[in-house]
């Protein structure tokens, strides 16, 4: 079988799907024209849509971007034990992580674009015909990172579905591709930091620390997403996913999580015992500064959440009930959203650089972009599990798929 | 078979209409997008290209413009200091530079930033307020500290920019290449002075109240979505004039000069004041100083 015909029952297979299926694309396809029509807005008008300004100048979407970059990089958490240790229960499922890994990085990049006051220029950015500032801009070496690292992802993920379509075992060049993505993942999340922890006019990230705290939070995003979902295909398919699995991931969850809020802590300490003017931008985010405390209830929101997740991680009792462990997967993730999200990048630039202090919030237009940027990942996401589900528990029958629809192309486009 | 000659009719369709869009725009449409990074043109490209903006800018406004590229002066790096004792506040340095560089006028860009600040405090920004209102100014409980870009020897702003759209002259300036500039503001976040400005909407300059006389790197109409700041009036000191804010300060606080010339009055000031910079614990090394004659 060519791979265009694997590629064809492939498009077949993703256009049947059942009422609750079509409604979940549907809702999905609702929220991209909604938001893509805030995208066209804001293309017509410019940034100034937003609630951005001079004095706090990245905000909503650089604060996605930051925390997607953490869900691409956690697709090694799986990759870990699974290749290197040869843990068997996890392997098949490493590339559902690395799916997800796919559809964040498209996500992060989409918010990367979103942000650029210039679109049209894009290619300003690529080598032969652009002008890229090598090696001192760490934005460069992210661009590069993110597509080396996605064109990995989809390389690795392709070649592993096209081998189990046909049933045979993937080549020998697919595990070297896989390690190296262990490093490039710990890469593209460590470039995001340095662009935030290389800015001496900004002490709130001009810290050593940042890098690591990143590792750490993004080691506890992505696989909660994986976890929930590793669930749901307990139930609805015919993939084994040993409870046993389920739990290691937790286990390895807790530990990223200890060392998050210790790393957390790490810093806190140093900022409030030091207490110089740095500590302004910590002030902000926990208490409030002259009377400006819009980010308070979050900040206390993300440090509740990431704690009360961390315990449910941390006994076992806890982490093995479905009950406890889906709580958890959603506080573990609602915590590293809001940190990287609002309190990682808007507190940097609260008060600015003189002193003044801007007090952000997006506007509609912002959170219909990312509903749209969304959805458009979510969207990548369910097509491509839609596919690898059936492959990865043998079910996929190419033939079949490719003849029905032969036959009755008509039904299959319907 | 039969799929596999549809799908190449479609590829060479597809590129086919393509290349026909793109043929079918103006070659000055097609110009203006392919555009090349301003220090990768030949000096008749050069020249070509301040032909293509004059028109553009005699166009929009409505009446004749120069639009020069003239490089930076032999033997030249430009600085500036500013007298704290004699800054009352006034702002009429904002307002000059506005009107000299073609700033928007509505959303409002300013590229000085005065800001004023309590005596017993000193130099402090964390309690400083620029939007500062009083029926008359000096305050006396307050000083004025105006703010600008400030020229580093070593600006961060020029380290991260992800496309080299900004850099530094011979002469010292920082310039920006608006029509390399993707709009990312990793520089806006790099900066320590807060001396950069996005154009976070459609800029506007009502075509009576425009300077005609302008630069390439300097004072041009810009276009939306790209950053902007101080250049010291590149169109003026390249000719040998003062910056619109050293001509515009009623009270003198301002001076500016060639550094390399010893004779210069900013020569004198940095020999005979006791002068500093802002944050110098950054490195950044500004080629703007301050100090205070009394």
């Amino acid at each position: 079988m060519n791979p265009f015909s694997v590629l064809r029952a492939c498009a077949r297979h993703v256009l049947r799907g059942n009422r609750a299926y079509w409604a979940w694309i549907g809702f999905l396809l609702a929220l991209i024209v909604w938001g893509g029509a805030a995208y066209v807005e804001q293309l017509r008008h410019g940034l100034i849509v937003t609630g951005m300004r001079d004095q706090v100048s990245w905000a909503f979407y650089i604060g996605n971007f930051t925390f997607l970059v953490g869900v691409a990089a956690a697709a090694v958490v799986l990759v870990i034990p699974a290749y290197v240790y040869g843990w068997k229960p996890i392997k098949e499922l490493t590339i559902l992580g690395e799916i997800l890994a796919i559809s964040a990085l498209v996500m992060s990049l989409l918010f990367v674009v979103a942000d650029m006051g210039r679109p049209d220029r894009w290619w300003h950015l690529m080598p032969p015909i652009g002008r890229m500032n090598f090696p001192s801009a760490m934005l460069a070496w992210d661009v590069l990172a993110l597509n080396l690292y996605l064109v990995l992802n989809v390389v690795i993920v392709a070649h592993l579905l096209y081998r189990g379509v046909q049933s045979r075992p993937p080549s020998r060049f697919a595990l070297p591709l896989i390690i190296v993505s262990i490093p490039a993942a710990v890469a593209i999340h460590t470039v995001t930091a340095f662009i935030y922890a290389g800015l001496a006019s900004r002490p709130y990230w001009n810290a050593a620390i940042l890098a690591p705290r990143f590792l750490c939070s993004a080691f506890c995003s992505g696989p909660a997403i994986l976890l929930i979902l590793f669930q749901i295909l307990q139930r609805t398919s015919d993939i084994k996913i040993k409870n046993e699995a389920i739990w290691k991931i937790a286990e390895l969850m807790a530990y990223a999580m200890f060392l998050n809020l210790f790393l957390l802590g790490a810093e806190i300490f140093k900022e409030f015992y030091s207490g110089t003017e740095h500590l302004v931008h910590f002030t902000y985010l926990f208490s409030g500064i002259h009377g400006h405390h819009a980010l308070v209830p979050f900040a206390w929101g993300f440090v509740i959440c990431g704690v009360t997740a961390f315990l449910l991680f941390l006994f076992p009792a806890t982490r093995r009930n479905p009950v406890t462990l889906n709580i958890g997967c959603l506080l573990i993730y609602a915590s590293v959203y809001i940190e990287k999200g609002m309190g990682t990048i808007m507190p940097a630039f609260t008060p600015d650089t003189l002193g003044e202090i801007y007090e952000y919030a997006p506007t509609l237009h912002e959170l219909r972009v990312g509903a749209a940027i969304f959805s458009v990942g979510f969207l990548i996401f369910t097509v491509l599990c839609k596919v690898a589900v059936p492959i990865l528990s043998g079910q996929f029958d190419p033939r079949r798929h490719a003849s029905a629809a032969e036959s009755a192309p008509t039904a299959s486009a319907a | 078979m039969n799929s596999d000659r549809s799908r190449r009719d479609f590829l060479v369709g597809a590129t086919a209409a393509a290349a026909g869009m793109l043929a079918a725009c103006s070659p000055a449409a097609r110009e203006r997008f392919f555009r090349r990074h301003f220090q990768e043109l030949t000096p008749s490209e050069i020249d070509a290209r301040m032909r293509r903006l004059k028109e553009d800018y005699d166009r929009q406004l409505g009446r004749p413009t120069t639009v020069s590229a003239r490089a930076a002066l032999p033997n030249t790096v430009y600085g500036y200091a500013l007298d704290l004792s004699r800054c009352i506040g006034c702002r009429t340095c904002v307002y000059a530079c506005v009107k000299e560089n073609n700033q928007s006028r509505d959303p409002q860009i300013h590229w000085i930033r005065v800001l004023e600040m309590k005596k017993e405090k000193g130099i402090d920004f964390e309690g400083a307020n620029p939007y500062y209102d009083p029926a008359t100014v000096p305050d006396p409980d307050h000083f004025y500290l105006p703010v600008a870009c400030q020229q580093c020897r070593n600006p961060p702003c020029v380290s991260v920019c992800p496309v080299g759209a900004t850099w530094q002259e011979p002469d010292g300036i920082v310039a920006i290449d608006y029509d390399w500039c993707i709009g990312c503001r990793c520089c806006m976040a790099a900066c320590p002075y807060g001396a950069r400005h996005f154009n976070w909407g459609e800029p506007s300059l009502p075509a009576k109240e425009a300077n005609t006389n302008m630069h390439v790197l300097g004072n041009r109409p810009r276009p939306r979505g790209v950053v902007e700041k101080c250049t010291f009036c590149v169109q003026r000191v390249r000719e040998g004039r003062y910056p619109a804010c050293v001509e515009a300060c009623p009270v003198g606080a301002r001076k500016f000069g060639n550094l390399l010339d010893r004779e210069s009055e900013i020569s004198k000031i940095l020999r005979e004041k006791r002068v500093f910079v802002l944050k110098a614990e950054l490195k950044t090394e500004p080629k703007f100083y301050y100090f205070y004659s009394l």
